[in-house]
């Protein structure tokens, strides 16, 4: 399988504080890989770090075939993000949204016009192209993030906790959009707070204190774990924080 | 504790309804739990509820009092945490808690007592200005906050939002060891696990209240025959399910899809691993089983 990310010991500091200490892992092309972890384990600087958005303090990176710490530019053009923060235009349309960050991407207008068509039917959202983003409900909000950020297709995208205060249904339907997405052969590189999403990746991380602690198939980690669900795996883990246990 | 009658609160002059005719009565030193998603109108009813908004109809009263007449007495007898942390940041932790303590004419060492559970965890650092801690520690010095001038009422919206699965356990253990001091606590939260560490829920969704009753209390009243369903594809099981006559739902939930069938359908587990195994679907396991909140979330969204 072809790699699409790959890091060798990197490294983040801030001041004294190491915020992600030498990890070392692979992510293959078209891979569902769940990045998990606690609060202020380092997910997020780690993140950061892959989407060329924060320049590393020591080791390397490739992300698509890039270098994270001399070629972050192409890095950017050639992934998805969707922030953690809900980061589309509230008083621009669903339609204005779409036009505006596919231009951005560099989408040429035929080409925007059809996919912006073809977006807002996949969503089910074609009564809604002229209403204001920023009146939609949330888990609308999120899909339409997704669809966004995936509008330039690329090969790789990263979403920071895309689900978090979703209702039920509608979080299950965006992780149904995942699925579609890495089906058609596209990498996602996700963080969660809900546990029972992590046993929707092909693979997953742990991060403790900065650390990768663990990384391997939901199915292979439960049994290193001895343990009845995911969620159990993570307090297993977490469980061995020093940074968690000094406060 | 609570008496909510058909309070109903609209915003930009009607055109959102955040809150439709709510009922609710919650008694003094229970745990409730407010459960719904983003955009349900939690935040609304415990604005409401702190006297911080008036509803556009109907009465609640807290402790018997009235909330837009007797709103000065009822401030004095709840502690609100806010979803968003509103503490002071270039305040030290001690100078934030004496803060909220001299607002309410009161200091700390009168009310040592009721907030040591929680605050002798940040005590040591003290001096630690309130912007510079952890996520964690914030949330115990809020609560802290919310507790010094000894409320009989613990108001607290969405306080685990956003926060990993372990700190979300050490929360609900300080919320139950709370609860033993006679408190009367209501607590709002997106995460649907976390509702059998209350006594009581409330379901709510789109401004309507769904659901009141123990977790136990929801779970049975759940109507249709649930299933457990596996096989080596889940993408390619969810697609391939949603397709046969008499099943209801299917959704993933973790490792296994789940799949609602009404009991009157005649559709059965042999029936359904005969339509998957001519799918070729391989590893079928079809297991019974009984409903958990998010199911019966699920179920009374449709």
């Amino acid at each position: 399988m072809k790699k699409i990310i790959e890091t060798q010991g990197l490294t983040r500091t801030f001041g004294a504080f190491t915020a992600v200490d030498a990890i070392s892992f692979d992510v293959y092309e078209g891979e569902i890989f769940g990045f998990l972890g606690a609060n202020g384990a380092g997910k997020t600087t780690a993140m950061k770090m892959l989407s060329g958005l924060l320049a590393p303090s020591g080791g390397s990176a490739t992300v698509v075939g890039f270098d994270v710490k001399t070629q972050s530019e192409d890095i950017k053009k050639q992934i998805g993000y969707m922030s953690q923060r809900f980061s589309l235009y509230e008083d621009l349309t669903v339609l204005e949204n779409i036009h505006l960050f596919g231009s951005i991407y560099g989408l040429k207008k035929a080409e925007l016009a059809q996919k912006a068509e073809l977006l807002l039917e996949q969503l089910e959202f074609t009564d809604q192209r002229n209403t204001l983003v920023g009146d939609l409900p949330l888990g609308w909000k999120q899909k339409l993030s997704f669809s966004v950020a995936m509008l330039h297709e690329p090969r790789l995208v990263f979403l920071d906790e895309p689900t978090g205060g979703v209702d039920p249904i509608t979080r299950r339907q965006f992780w149904e959009m995942i699925y579609a997405a890495a089906h058609k052969g596209a990498t996602v590189f996700v963080t969660t707070h809900y546990m029972d999403e992590a046993e929707y990746c092909d693979r997953v991380s742990i991060m403790v204190d900065g650390k990768i602690a663990a990384l391997d198939t939901p199915h292979n980690l439960k049994r290193q774990f001895n343990a009845p669900d995911m969620n159990d795996v993570f307090l297993q883990l977490a469980a061995t924080s020093v940074a968690r246990a000094g406060f | 504790m609570i008496t909510v009658q058909n309070i109903s609160k609209t915003y930009n002059k009607g055109a959102v309804k955040a809150l439709d005719n709510i009922n609710l009565e919650i008694q003094r030193g229970e745990l409730f739990g407010l459960i719904g998603p983003d955009g349900a109108g939690k935040t609304t009813l415990f604005r409401i509820l702190a006297t911080l908004l008036v509803p556009d109809q109907g009465t609640a009263t807290v402790n018997g009092a009235d909330v837009v007449r007797d709103y000065k007495a009822i401030r004095r007898t709840i502690g609100y945490m806010p979803g968003r942390f509103s503490l002071y940041p270039d305040l030290t932790i001690l100078e934030n808690l004496e803060f909220y303590a001299a607002v309410f004419g009161t200091t700390i060492a009168e009310n040592y007592a009721q907030i040591k559970p929680i605050y002798s965890q940040i005590e040591p650092f003290k001096h630690r200005r309130a912007g510079q801690l952890s996520g964690g520690m914030k949330q115990k010095l809020a609560l802290s906050c919310a507790l010094v001038h000894q409320p009989d009422l613990l108001l607290l919206d969405e306080p685990t939002t956003g926060v990993d699965p372990v700190s979300r356990q050490e929360f609900w253990d300080m919320l139950q060891l709370l609860q033993k001091t006679g408190l009367t606590i209501v607590v709002s939260t997106p995460y649907m696990d976390e509702a059998d560490r209350c006594d009581r829920i409330g379901l709510i969704q789109k401004g309507k209240m769904m659901s009141v009753n123990t977790p136990q209390g929801i779970t049975s009243g759940y109507q249709p025959d649930l299933y457990a369903v596996r096989s080596s594809n889940m993408y390619q099981l969810i697609t391939d399910l949603r397709q046969l006559d008499g099943i209801s739902t299917c959704y993933a939930f973790g490792e296994d899809a789940h799949v609602s069938v009404a009991s009157n359908s005649g559709l059965n587990a042999p029936a359904m691993e005969a339509f998957l195994k001519q799918k070729a679907h391989n590893n079928i396991q079809i297991t019974p089983i009984a409903a958990s909140i998010e199911d019966c979330f699920i179920e009374l969204m449709r």
